[in-house]
């Protein structure tokens, strides 16, 4: 069949798989069309609700890149400082690594045999 | 004369040709240079189709310059066997064709993009120089001819990173810092042909592949070898100029510089599949490669998150996914000596590896170019300062979506298809790799989900009010790329047959690439 791939262990149709998620799409399309009962068109429930303080006006609630997955990366702090210390963005460094794996590679298969 | 036999040289010839014309018709026409860039890259890639072709129906091919004969003499006597030859078989050309694919479609790009730069006639047989250099290295059946492509892909990429502006310092410090590092890579490479050379005094791959004895010289070559042709595919922890490079080269040259890291890439697995083969220490040298692809994957996604700049962040994915190439390829290796789990998974992890060098270039391609329509409209690349732009480029919108679907591995983009093969049959080498992998995509993903609420969702900004689509020529160029990555994720299968085992068998058995190259010797 076209588009049938063999992984070795199965197979992968995106046909079949585009197939699947119309099918799935179009229940969740029918399900969501028969609406909410107690919804309320042009009532308060078409307001956002954040937690009580007055909506701030949309050029400014645009979220920068600089605060998103900020938790992420304070919680992973121990990995991310020596991480970017590493990279000095001095060439120095750059050819230092170079030397030094090329060494640890020419260690590693003098020794492999 | 039948000008199909000529192909080989052709592809490289004319680019090369073009590069040397392009400052000649600049000086009657500047406008000029562009067209004829595009229009020499067109004709190469339909020649590397055509040839393309010939191989995967035919056979590997050889092209000899120089002596008829390895054993031509001299009226005098003197034995006079000056010849190289492009060796191409099924993995070469499939390099062949990435590299055709993307020097087109960043000549197209150019053409708007780079117009409002001055020197284009320099700026355009720079880029026609960096296709010859990437054909060279991946058609080369030599290896000081191989040292000399590197050095003229090297070349041109210093020249063309740094092309921005002299005036301003990061282009040129990037410049630099990327001519330092090829430097050095390419003395080490120098060093190693000369061993070669010393030893068994051929510099041809097969000839050597043929007679190579791994004595403690040949050991000393290869560990030259593997840490700067890695070092040129961008591996960790040798990755830190990519971020620098690719960040302040345009952005169709970024794209370009993608395939020339690949094409060093492409050297390391020509290297240890073709030149040293089972003669080597598999399990060793696999699981070298390995680790290069367990540390680019990791610390290249971890990076690229924190990343405000759009083409730095984009950057250190480009590291990620070459991890994703070493990680298939070096389980491929790791194997090698084993033929029971070299059918079993090891063949397979090659083909996601190889399959995955392909996908990377069109999908990191396409990211690059958009970040590209992103800095050509805003002026900005810094994704503190954009927001709300898929209001007024709309396709632009659409097209980093793809990329980025792709890129993160999501069905049913091309990117899903090449890192399944890699997840199923390195879990059969060891599952913890295959786990890292997948957790490596789910942070990808989480990284361009920030890229796509910075840079195009949110309400219309003040200062972006006037901002409009890119150029038709933009859009084309970006629409040819996600088109393949489409066709590509669609039938993958198609490609996986036609295109990917051949060149991962081609690589995997040495006797059909020396055998090819020494029969036609």
């Amino acid at each position: 069949m076209l588009g049938l791939l063999e992984t070795g262990s199965g197979f992968w149709s995106a046909i079949i798989w585009i197939v699947v998620v119309l099918v799935i799409g179009s229940i969740v399309i029918y399900i969501r069309n028969k609406g909410e009962d107690s919804y309320k068109k042009n009532t308060e429930q078409d307001k956002p609700f954040i937690s009580g303080n007055p909506e701030k006006s949309k050029e400014e609630s645009h979220l920068g890149a600089s605060h998103i997955y900020w938790g992420f990366t304070e919680a992973l702090k121990g990995y991310y400082n020596p991480l970017v210390k590493m990279h000095t963005g001095n060439i120095n460094d750059y050819s230092g690594w170079i030397i030094v794996i090329t060494v640890i590679i020419l260690i590693m298969v003098g020794v492999s045999g | 004369m039948n000008l199909s036999n000529h192909i080989p040289i052709l592809i490289v010839a004319i680019p090369l040709l073009a590069a040397f014309l392009v400052p000649l018709i600049g000086r009657i026409n500047k406008k000029a240079t562009g067209t004829l860039t595009t229009l020499a890259l067109s004709v190469s890639l339909i020649l590397t189709i055509t040839l393309a072709v010939k191989i995967l129906t035919v056979g590997p091919q050889a092209y000899v310059f120089g002596a008829t004969s390895p054993s031509l003499t001299l009226p005098s006597g003197l034995k006079f066997p000056i010849r190289i030859m492009f060796q191409i078989d099924a993995m070469g050309i499939f390099m062949g064709l990435i590299t055709a694919v993307v020097s087109f479609v960043g000549a197209v790009y150019s053409l708007v993009f780079m117009k409002q730069h001055s020197g284009l006639d320099k700026y355009y047989s720079l880029l026609l120089l960096l296709t010859v250099g990437m054909f060279g290295m991946e058609f080369t059946g030599d290896m000081f001819n191989f040292f000399v492509f590197l050095e003229i892909a090297s070349i041109a990429s210093v020249a063309l990173i740094s092309f921005r502006g002299i005036d301003l310092g990061e282009p040129a410090e990037a410049g630099f810092k990327y001519m330092v590092v090829s430097s050095i890579s390419a003395l080490m490479v120098l060093f190693a042909v000369g061993i070669f050379y010393g030893q068994y005094d051929i510099l041809n791959f097969a000839a050597i592949a043929s007679v190579i004895k791994y004595s403690q010289l040949d050991k000393i070559a290869l560990g030259l070898l593997i840490p700067v042709l890695a070092m040129k595919a961008g591996a960790v922890p040798m990755h830190m100029w990519t971020p620098d490079a690719y960040s302040e080269a345009p952005a169709p040259i970024t794209m370009m510089l993608v395939a020339t890291s690949q094409a060093s890439l492409y050297a390391l697995f020509r290297v240890v599949f073709s030149l040293y083969n089972i003669s080597l220490n598999a399990l060793t040298v696999g699981w070298i490669i390995i680790i290069f692809g367990l540390l680019s994957m990791f610390i290249g996604v971890t990076m690229a998150i924190i990343q405000k700049d759009i083409k730095r962040l984009m950057a250190y994915h480009a590291v990620s996914q070459t991890g994703y190439m070493f990680l298939g390829v070096g389980v491929g290796l790791a194997v090698l000596a084993n033929p029971v789990a070299l059918n079993q998974y090891g063949i397979t992890a090659m083909e996601g590896g190889i399959f995955h060098i392909m996908n990377h270039a069109m999908y990191k391609g396409l990211l690059f170019l958009t970040a590209g329509a992103l800095f050509f409209r805003t002026g900005t690349k810094n994704l503190d300062k954009m927001g709300g732009l898929a209001h007024s480029m709309k396709y632009t919108t659409i097209f980093f979506i793809i990329g980025a679907a792709a890129i993160a591995g999501l069905p049913p983009f091309n990117g899903f298809a090449s890192k399944l093969l890699i997840y199923e049959s390195v879990y059969k080498f060891n599952p913890l790799l295959s786990i890292i992998a997948m957790v490596v995509s789910i942070l990808t993903l989480a990284s361009f989900v920030k890229v796509f609420h910075s840079a195009f969702l949110g309400p219309k900004l003040p200062q972006f009010k006037e901002v409009k689509e890119v150029p038709r020529s933009m859009v084309f160029a970006m629409a040819v790329l996600s088109c393949i990555i489409i066709f590509f994720g669609l039938f993958p299968d198609l490609i996986v047959k036609n295109l990917v085992h051949p060149a991962v068998m081609s690589l995997i058995e040495q006797l059909q690439y020396t055998g090819t190259v020494l029969g036609g010797m």
